[in-house]
């Protein structure tokens, strides 16, 4: 890559005002660094990735007001997180925690659980119970 | 306190850290320099593990790794250490600050607040220096920011323990011990037979061949998991690649500094065309994430899309393959 072909497109970086480091060759052949503002091939898959878990938050939304699972996976979705992730922060087991999406067992869970899942989450546990709390 | 550090940016940020901190102890480590000899350069395909819900590409050695071959190879010695207790390890961190010894320290990336909200994804091989204390406030230099910042002491704590796959533990990390003059010369030679060894290894998933296992599996994806998981994996790629800390084409601009950094240093000139030859791979690369790009971006790709990139990978291994195994012999 030329220095004057380090791309510089608007992206995400944008909004907290600091540009990338590249490598780029100059007129005389040597390596140099550019900064660069950002890249559209990427900056697409990072909004396509943002727009997934979006997705995902909502299809976890809908499924906790069917009550087809806890709000539990809804916040863990809210959270970018996956099962490994979310069992690796709240110190269970991956299958414990995969069942405590089922909304019958999430209801007869302790307090002293569902704080645990309340702090991972930074929440009280009146928002772990009721996801209409929880501010978007 | 504050110590009097000296912020560089840095493409990617455990050779910043590296460069950084040589830098503060007067040594005039440049950050593709640090990558060379840490032997950073890669390709794998990591079998069984899935990152935001997608197959994981890396174009880089493991996290850590590069600076431990490092100080291996030039001759200085690190002092590392993990802690099961948060208190503890602001006590060790404390404790260098007030000996005006600058740090090292692996993060999580999701609660690091001074990036952008869309950078934040469960990574947890991220890395920063703390190089002073004011009040409860941290002061951070992010080899990957333009400028230091900060980090409140709770902050701190939340991404020196962040979980998860690689959780830092509030690992740190910082020199102790410097030879009276660094063995560069033959700290890059090690360094490149390294790289050439990873690349041309003889496992399906690593190097070279990872990157023809990759191609295979991009022919797989539409028709075995459907187009918008396929756009999903393949946006994935683009990311590892690209996203920010590879200094573009995934690496290969940086290594191809290195080559040209090498050849004055070695003053073997054949590195200075190899690294030309490496500018152009990387070039491949660039290439290869427009091209992938423009199939994500339109849902409706069509099937012959996806084995136009696999033959692009393709192309991209077996110059590759030719590169490095130029570079072997000329190293010997």
């Amino acid at each position: 890559m030329k220095k004057d072909e380090v791309p510089q497109d608007k992206s995400n970086l944008e909004s907290a005002n600091f540009k990338e480091l590249c490598y780029a060759v100059d007129e005389n052949g040597e390596y140099t660094t550019v900064n660069s503002s950002g890249w559209d091939p990427k900056t697409i898959a990072l909004n396509k990735a943002i727009e997934e878990i979006k997705l995902r938050v909502e299809d976890a939304k809908q499924r906790v007001l069917n009550h087809q699972t806890s709000p539990i996976e809804y916040y863990m979705e809210y959270h970018k997180m996956d099962l490994p992730i979310l069992a690796s922060y709240v110190g269970m087991w991956k299958w414990r925690v995969k069942r405590h999406f089922k909304p019958q067992v999430f209801q007869k869970l302790s307090d002293k659980t569902l704080q645990k899942y309340a702090d991972v989450f930074e929440i009280s546990i009146q928002q772990l119970k009721n996801i209409q709390l929880h501010e978007n | 306190m504050k110590i009097n550090f000296t912020h560089h940016q840095s493409a990617h940020c455990e050779n910043g850290v590296i460069s950084n901190l040589m830098k503060h102890h007067g040594y005039q480590v440049s950050e593709p320099l640090a990558f060379g000899i840490g032997s950073g350069l890669l390709f794998c395909h990591i079998p069984f593990l899935m990152v935001n819900h997608a197959p994981a590409f890396t174009y880089r050695a493991l996290p850590g790794i590069i600076f431990k071959r490092f100080a291996k190879r030039v001759g200085i010695k690190i002092k590392r250490e993990k802690f099961n207790n948060p208190q503890k390890a602001k006590a060790v961190l404390d404790e260098n600050l007030k000996n005006n010894t600058p740090v090292g320290l692996q993060v999580g990336v999701y609660h690091l607040v001074y990036f952008p909200d869309e950078y934040r994804f469960h990574f947890n091989a991220h890395n920063l220096v703390v190089y002073g204390k004011e009040n409860n406030t941290y002061l951070i230099s992010d080899p990957v920011m333009e400028n230091v910042t900060t980090l409140t002491d709770k902050q701190l704590e939340k991404v020196r323990f962040a979980k998860g796959a690689f959780a830092p533990k509030g690992h740190i990390y910082y020199p102790v011990d410097f030879p009276k003059e660094l063995d560069i010369e033959k700290a890059i030679v090690k360094g490149i037979k390294h790289t050439c060894k990873d690349m041309l290894a003889p496992i399906p998933v690593l190097g070279v061949k990872g990157i023809r296992y990759t191609a295979k599996l991009i022919r797989k994806w539409p028709k075995k998991k459907g187009t918008k998981k396929a756009n999903h994996y393949l946006g994935q790629i683009v990311r590892m690649q690209e996203e920010i800390g590879t200094g573009g084409g995934g690496f290969r601009y940086i290594f191809a500094a290195f080559l040209q950094e090498s050849s004055k240093i070695l003053n073997k000139p054949e590195l200075s065309d190899l690294s030309k030859e490496m500018t152009t791979i990387g070039d491949l690369w660039r290439d290869f994430a427009v091209d992938a790009s423009r199939i994500y971006k339109n849902r409706s790709a069509k099937e012959d899309a996806y084995n136009q990139v696999a033959l692009q990978l393709e192309a991209i291994a077996d110059k590759e393959e030719v590169f490095f195994k130029k570079l072997k012999k000329a190293i010997k």
